[in-house]
């Protein structure tokens, strides 16, 4: 039974709540939704900034898919360096977070020393790594010759291992992903260690039945951040194709090596003012990682255990 | 590997014992070898940073000469004090703009009940999800047609209106605080704002240290915004667009780079010694807890 006055509170309460939220209802209107929608149209036009957007209907996806010389090498760049970095990059930080989550001496610092890559800019692990790779005179092929490898990669240089060493240069920072899943190793039970001691379990075993089990929340959430980072790709790969070419608009250089989809779209948008090509490439990039989380969440279904609930 | 021995009643016979020696030896080898494998690089960095610019170029790996004038060099080839400064208030400014937005709507979101609160949090997890280069080409025109373009603000002035990750951050750790207290304070008639700022942020303390310093390192770390919005305007360059720049148009000598990425990735290592707790626990409030 309605109290009299209780719309009036009602309206005040959901008031007050639009206050507090107001901040992220303006930013979510402004920066989210507005230009979403705006991106969207743009990609039906042809649209470089100075003059008014003209509409071509679907001509910037047809283009997108037949007649752009870049287009596909971005996406086999792409998916290369997600299909094989993802999965690398979580079974190293299992591994490591496994090293550090017995309690030893000195264990802090170990710690510290895997987690801080992982905080350095990512242009300056970038420059960093040029140098370290450097086919002449960087000490990683230095140390490669003195081991007795007669021909140390180009890295860098070369087409066939600018995209290993970017991986290499992806797998150094995986403090961040170690650190979520080292809190999750920590957070097993005990017993349920006893309990596969007690039933015989060699260490195999147990990480099969206990370990992984347990940890498949935490691997299924670094699989989808994983994807979805790696379909965002730009950085590293902008600093390295730029320094390598030594010019702008070398991008993506050794020989188109190293365009990723997101350094295809910036250079549709903002080196060719492209604007509506890019906007198209952004909402097939929309479009694809949405497609990608959604299949992973439906899959996650079968081997994603949840300690509270359970399988399926 | 994962797991505390087993309780052993019995004592270990010599054979065990030397094998549980042994066991840890190759424990702590393998910890090594990967702590080795971590610093390396960074060893390099520095090792680079004090060589001579004729012997960077050389395949030698320790510095013969040792030349610590580049660290006093490299601030008059790169204007470093100005990239940092306008990194500086970039990083500041955001992270400023970042806590001052997500607490209201975090607490918005976890105490405060209210029909369809689920639901929009939903929105703001799935914004997350959002690629960036989704906006970036509208919000970009907008941007130009403000004429803000060449200065800092596209960069800082979103953050004053929620970040979507700040806010999930939050919103997890006010979840965890006891409602009692605010009922508490409701009992003594303190209003909700009263609520949030005398009794929700003073016990958020660690949560909210742990977002702004998030917010500080994305920002400092940011290269693609400045890449847009900067690119053009030399004196505005932070420390990784400028860095990059250097690089590709004055072909800096490396040393010099290594010395400029040094000092580049300093001042977060230190704050990280610092704030230590409060990272680690800022990064597990997001991992696994759901």
């Amino acid at each position: 039974m309605r109290r009299p006055g209780h719309r009036g509170r009602t309206l005040k309460r959901y008031g007050l709540v639009a206050l507090f939220m107001s901040p992220w209802i303006i930013g979510f209107t402004v920066f989210v939704a507005y230009p979403m929608l705006s991106s969207l149209y743009f990609s039906f036009t042809h649209y470089d900034l100075l003059s008014s957007p003209i509409w071509i209907g679907l001509q910037n996806y047809v283009f997108m898919f037949t007649k752009d010389p870049f287009f596909w090498q971005s996406v086999r760049n792409t998916l290369w360096i997600i299909v094989l970095g993802v999965p690398l990059r979580i079974i190293f930080a299992i591994f490591t977070a496994s090293l550090l989550c017995r309690p030893r001496k000195g264990i802090k610092t170990y710690r510290t020393i895997y987690f801080l890559p992982t905080l350095a800019p990512a242009v300056a692990a970038a420059l960093a790594f040029l140098y370290l790779f450097n086919p002449s005179f960087g000490p990683i092929n230095t140390i490669l010759t003195h081991v007795g490898v007669k021909d140390p990669p180009l890295w860098f240089y070369s087409p066939q291992w600018s995209k290993p060493a970017i991986l290499i240069l992806g797998l150094w920072g995986v403090g961040d992903a170690m650190i979520i899943f080292l809190a999750g190793l920590l957070d097993v039970p005990r017993q349920l260690y006893e309990a596969a001691d007690i039933e015989g379990a060699n260490s195999v075993q147990r990480w099969r039945h206990v370990t992984l089990p347990m940890l498949s929340p935490v691997i299924f959430f670094t699989l989808v951040i994983g994807v979805i980072n790696g379909f965002q790709f730009f950085t590293e790969a902008y600093v390295t194709s730029t320094t390598i070419s030594q010019n702008p608009t070398g991008l993506g250089d050794p020989q188109g090596s190293l365009m990723f989809y997101s350094v295809r779209l910036y250079a549709s948008g903002f080196q060719d003012f492209a604007m509506g090509y890019a906007s198209a490439l952004a909402w097939m990039l929309f479009i694809v990682t949405m497609i990608c989380t959604v299949v992973i969440i439906k899959t996650s279904r079968r081997w994603v255990y949840y300690a509270g609930g359970g399988f399926r | 590997m994962a797991t505390p021995a087993p309780i052993d009643v019995r004592p270990l016979s010599p054979d065990a014992r030397r094998k549980r020696f042994l066991q840890a030896i190759g424990d702590h080898a393998l910890l090594l070898a990967v702590a080795a494998m971590f610093l390396l690089p960074v060893v390099f960095i520095v090792l680079t940073s004090l060589m001579s610019d004729r012997q960077s170029l050389t395949p030698g790996i320790w510095p013969k000469p040792f030349v610590p004038q580049n660290y006093v060099q490299v601030f008059q080839d790169i204007p470093l004090l100005r990239l940092t400064w306008n990194t500086l208030q970039y990083a500041g400014l955001a992270a400023l703009g970042t806590v001052l937005s997500a607490i209201p709507v975090a607490y918005a979101l976890s105490r405060m009940r209210w029909r369809g609160r689920q639901v929009v949090f939903l929105v703001v997890l799935a914004t997350l999800m959002l690629p960036f280069q989704v906006t970036v080409v509208p919000l970009y025109i907008v941007f130009v047609r403000l004429h803000w373009v060449g200065t800092l603000k596209p960069l800082i002035v979103p953050n004053f209106f929620g970040d979507a990750f700040s806010i999930f951050l939050l919103r997890q750790f006010f979840l965890s605080i006891p409602e009692e207290m605010s009922d508490a304070a409701r009992v003594d008639g303190a209003s909700e704002w009263q609520i949030m700022t005398r009794v929700v942020v003073p016990l958020a303390k660690p949560a909210i240290a742990a977002v702004a310093l998030f917010s500080f390192l994305y920002a400092w770390n940011d290269f693609f915004g400045p890449l847009l919005y900067l690119i053009d305007k030399a004196n505005l360059w932070t420390l990784g667009l400028g860095l990059s720049e250097f690089q590709n148009l004055h072909h800096v000598n490396w040393s010099l780079m290594m010395a400029a990425s040094v000092l580049f990735m300093a001042p977060v290592i230190v704050l990280f010694f610092l704030a230590q707790r409060v990272f680690i626990e800022g990064v597990t409030l997001t991992g696994t807890k759901g």
